[in-house]
């Protein structure tokens, strides 16, 4: 498949300094990984009623790392209970600024042990090291941190409004960001007076399970936080769950439906992160250098297992040419490999059936005329890898350039005029995020008033902040996470007393 | 003989700015409580819906483009413009039976809370937007942005306020409206468009259909171009199907029985998030 393909051959210098190549990797001595883990509620660790398991293993080898509870019907049941217990036992009624303790603690805790998690994180999930240990836990902590800060604050959170906890949360995450999720989850509930029932991605629970550690070092009330592990049918059965008063879920927009369905007709709370086809639009004025590091940002972090990437890229036509040649070049940068070592780019696919996923796609658009671009980074030979990969000849309906990869791949398109970008940008049926890159003030506010999308990055890419509100438009889905208004939709809000 | 015969109105629907019959030619027979006919109120289709939905699509970039300013100055016209037509909504409402002081209490509340949605839209984003202090030297600003297009299923039994309450916000928000009700509503709600149209809101930006709940709603549910339902007026037995329906293309589904308050506002906009780098 690969043969017919181009790559950028930058010589034999470059292939030089690949083979000359020190790794420097992190030491894994810092985490111990049990053979078996239970599931975390009213404050224990617990089998799972029914006993079933599942293994977790590590991308970037194949190997097995343990053994993850499946937990059923019964064990959601229990959990549900749990939170119920201690919600109505004085999680609720804590007073505010104790409630804002506990959180803070929470925070702290993360922080001292950063690098723990984050070392689990790139094992578990095959993220470079540099990002679980840059981005995913320092963001986790300070998610904490900022709603900590938020539990005795409530009442300036909605203007008029007075606020009451909800009650019983469940919150279902995917693979892609696992500590960093549970964080976005948690963080708000429990700020806001909530107490949570959470399912981690089945293919990513080590981290959320240490998370449960940190939550008893913390020393939560029992049943305040409780993790049941599992597959789709355990987040399903959360999602159906009665005694759930608000169910909050990121993944696909498929299953991001189902659980809309599910939810029909019982009055509870939704919020639901879906899937994005993220437009990334650069203008022929944008300043190149800082633009192509953008578009690399955008497509490439974390393989490209990124709900808002930026995976549509609108060149203005007269920098076509030149701007694909330099980004191929800085392809041909990106390290792919070891997600421990300090100076890997790119790291493991998830998961086997996500690779499958990603290949197809590319077959999928080679077999519709485009033309497949890949970097010449050498591959592990064990494990799920996937080159950072451009695909161009786009006419905009082939399923690559309409679905949600979830991969390391950017298509590519060209347009003429902002109106033109505006369109193509806007032709997709998700509004997830979208990114602009103009040195021209005015055209850079015409352009974010335009785009469909909940986040827009201006001249940078992927940022993301505990303050700032995000979440999608259309079928990326409904609600914010972060900042005031994340805070509202865990809160049930009355007007206040006049 | 030199008794003058009254010139009486034919009640129709309000569709892109204009007041076309049912495509289906059918109507709705509005009685008085003494069983007496008072009108044959253009009964919507679903065509007639689709039509709607069309025209509010096409109104709504160029209506949420208008400046807050300019759109709170427009609804405040709407609750002027309905002042004039007091008597004749109070009359509307006495016929299908409603009393008459509660018709007047009605009708005051109605252009009410045309004037409460007027005074919002200019100060929405100040309310729910934000600039929000992140951890980096960037300019985060999160805005108000419209949904598109909201079908909002006004009470039947809501009198001038029911319809008024719904919709105000709607456009207030610079979303577009297809409103939809029948039953006691049947009569102002047609004279109502008759109000829109006369108040400088732009053609499309609000529709209004006078129908069934149960016929049309499913329909409006299912709509692939719609992007949000406001059920407030919808029988509460058709919910669950409702929100089932509007899965499919993830359309928000809101009750906000016309509360006046930030929910409400809240319930018709979304926030938007833009992000840019303020280092050199």
């Amino acid at each position: 498949m690969t043969t017919a393909r181009s790559q950028t051959g930058t010589g034999e210098n470059l292939a030089e300094t690949f083979s000359e190549y020190v790794p420097s990797v992190e030491a894994r001595d810092i985490v111990s990984i049990k053979p078996r883990y239970g599931l975390l509620i009213g404050g224990e660790e617990r089998e799972p009623l029914q006993g079933g398991a599942f293994a977790t293993i590590e991308p970037s080898s194949g190997d097995h790392l343990a053994e993850i509870s499946e937990g059923t019907q019964a064990d959601v049941d229990e959990a549900v209970a749990a939170a119920r217990g201690a919600f109505e036992a004085g999680w609720r009624d804590l007073a505010p600024r104790v409630r804002a303790k506990y959180i803070f603690r929470l925070a702290r805790l993360i922080q001292d042990r950063a690098r723990e998690l984050a070392v689990l994180e790139s094992i578990d999930g095959g993220k470079p090291i540099r990002e679980s240990r840059d981005i995913d836990i320092p963001l986790s902590a300070a998610h904490f941190f900022y709603h900590a800060g938020w539990a005795d604050k409530l009442e300036y959170a909605v203007p008029g409004m007075r606020t009451a906890p909800l009650g019983v949360m469940g919150q279902i995450i995917p693979w892609n960001f696992p500590v960093l999720m549970a964080a976005w989850k948690m963080a708000p509930a429990l700020a806001c007076g909530n107490t949570v029932v959470l399912k981690p991605a089945e293919t990513t629970s080590l981290t959320a399970l240490l998370l449960g550690e940190i939550v008893q070092e913390a020393d939560l009330p029992p049943g305040v936080v409780n993790i049941v592990t599992g597959a789709g049918e355990t987040g399903a059965a959360l999602a159906a769950h009665p005694g759930v008063d608000k169910v909050a879920f990121t993944g696909s927009t498929a299953v991001g439906k189902k659980i809309a369905r599910q939810v029909a007709g019982t009055g509870r709370r939704l919020t639901l992160e879906l899937g994005g086809k993220g437009a990334h639009v650069v203008f022929d004025d944008a300043a190149l250098d800082q633009a192509i590091e953008g578009i690399v940002d955008a497509i490439f972090f974390n393989q490209g297992h990124v709900c808002c990437a930026g995976s549509r890229l609108l060149v203005q036509e007269g920098i076509a040419d030149h701007l694909l040649g330099r980004l191929k070049q800085r392809m041909e940068l990106l390290r792919v490999g070891d997600p421990l070592d300090k100076n890997t780019d790119v790291g493991a696919i998830n998961s086997h059936a996500q690779l499958q996923r990603i290949t197809e796609f590319v077959e999928g658009a080679e077999s519709e005329g485009c033309a497949i671009h890949q970097s010449g980074a050498p591959l592990p030979e064990r494990g799920f890898w996937f080159r950072p990969t451009l695909v161009t000849g786009l006419g905009g309906s082939e399923r690559i350039a309409r679905e949600e990869v979830f991969g390391p791949v950017l298509t590519v398109q060209t347009f003429r005029t902002e109106a033109e970008a505006v369109a193509k940008a806007n032709a997709t049926r998700y509004g997830l995020s979208a990114g602009v890159w103009t040195e021209k003030g005015s055209r850079i506010l015409w352009m974010t008033q335009r785009l469909k999308a909940g986040v827009v990055w201006a001249n940078t890419f992927n940022q993301f902040d505990a303050a700032s509100p995000f979440g999608g438009v259309r079928e990326s889905g409904f609600g914010r996470e972060g900042g005031r208004q994340g805070l509202e939709e865990y809160l049930q809000l009355e007007p206040a007393a006049k | 003989m030199s008794e003058r015969v009254e010139v009486r109105k034919t009640y129709k629907l309000f569709i892109g700015g204009g007041f076309p019959r049912s495509e289906s030619g059918r109507t709705l027979a509005v009685k008085g409580p003494d069983g007496k006919l008072l009108a044959h109120v253009a009964k919507a289709s679903r065509k007639d819906l689709r039509e709607a939905v069309r025209a509010a699509r096409g109104a709504q970039s160029a209506w949420s483009d208008r400046a807050p300013y300019n759109r709170g100055q427009i609804l405040y016209r709407l609750g002027e413009v309905m002042e004039g037509r007091r008597a004749q909504l109070i009359a509307e409402l006495e016929d299908v039976g409603v009393p008459r002081a509660a018709a007047e209490a009605d009708l005051d509340d109605a252009v009410d809370a045309a004037v409460y949605w007027a005074g919002f839209a200019d100060k929405l984003d100040q309310i729910v937007g934000a600039v929000n202090p992140v951890a980096g030297p960037f300019l985060n600003l999160s805005n108000a942005i419209p949904l598109g297009v909201c079908g909002l299923s006004c009470p039947d039994e809501g009198g001038a306020t029911g319809l008024v309450g719904l919709i105000a916000p709607a456009i207030m928000a610079g979303n577009s409206a297809v409103g939809i009700a029948g039953g006691q509503a049947a009569l102002v709600m047609s004279t109502l468009g008759e109000i829109v149209a006369t108040s400088d809101v732009p053609a499309g930006v609000v529709n209004l259909l006078t129908g069934d709940h149960g016929q049309l709603l499913p329909w409006l549910a299912d709509h692939a171009d719609v992007d949000l339902i406001d059920v407030s007026g919808a029988p509460p037995e058709m919910g669950e199907d409702l929100e089932r329906r509007a899965a499919e293309n993830l359309k928000r589904v809101v009750r906000t029985h016309g509360a006046q308050d930030v929910r409400t506002a809240n319930a018709f906009c979304e926030i938007k998030t833009v992000w840019h780098p303020a280092r050199i």
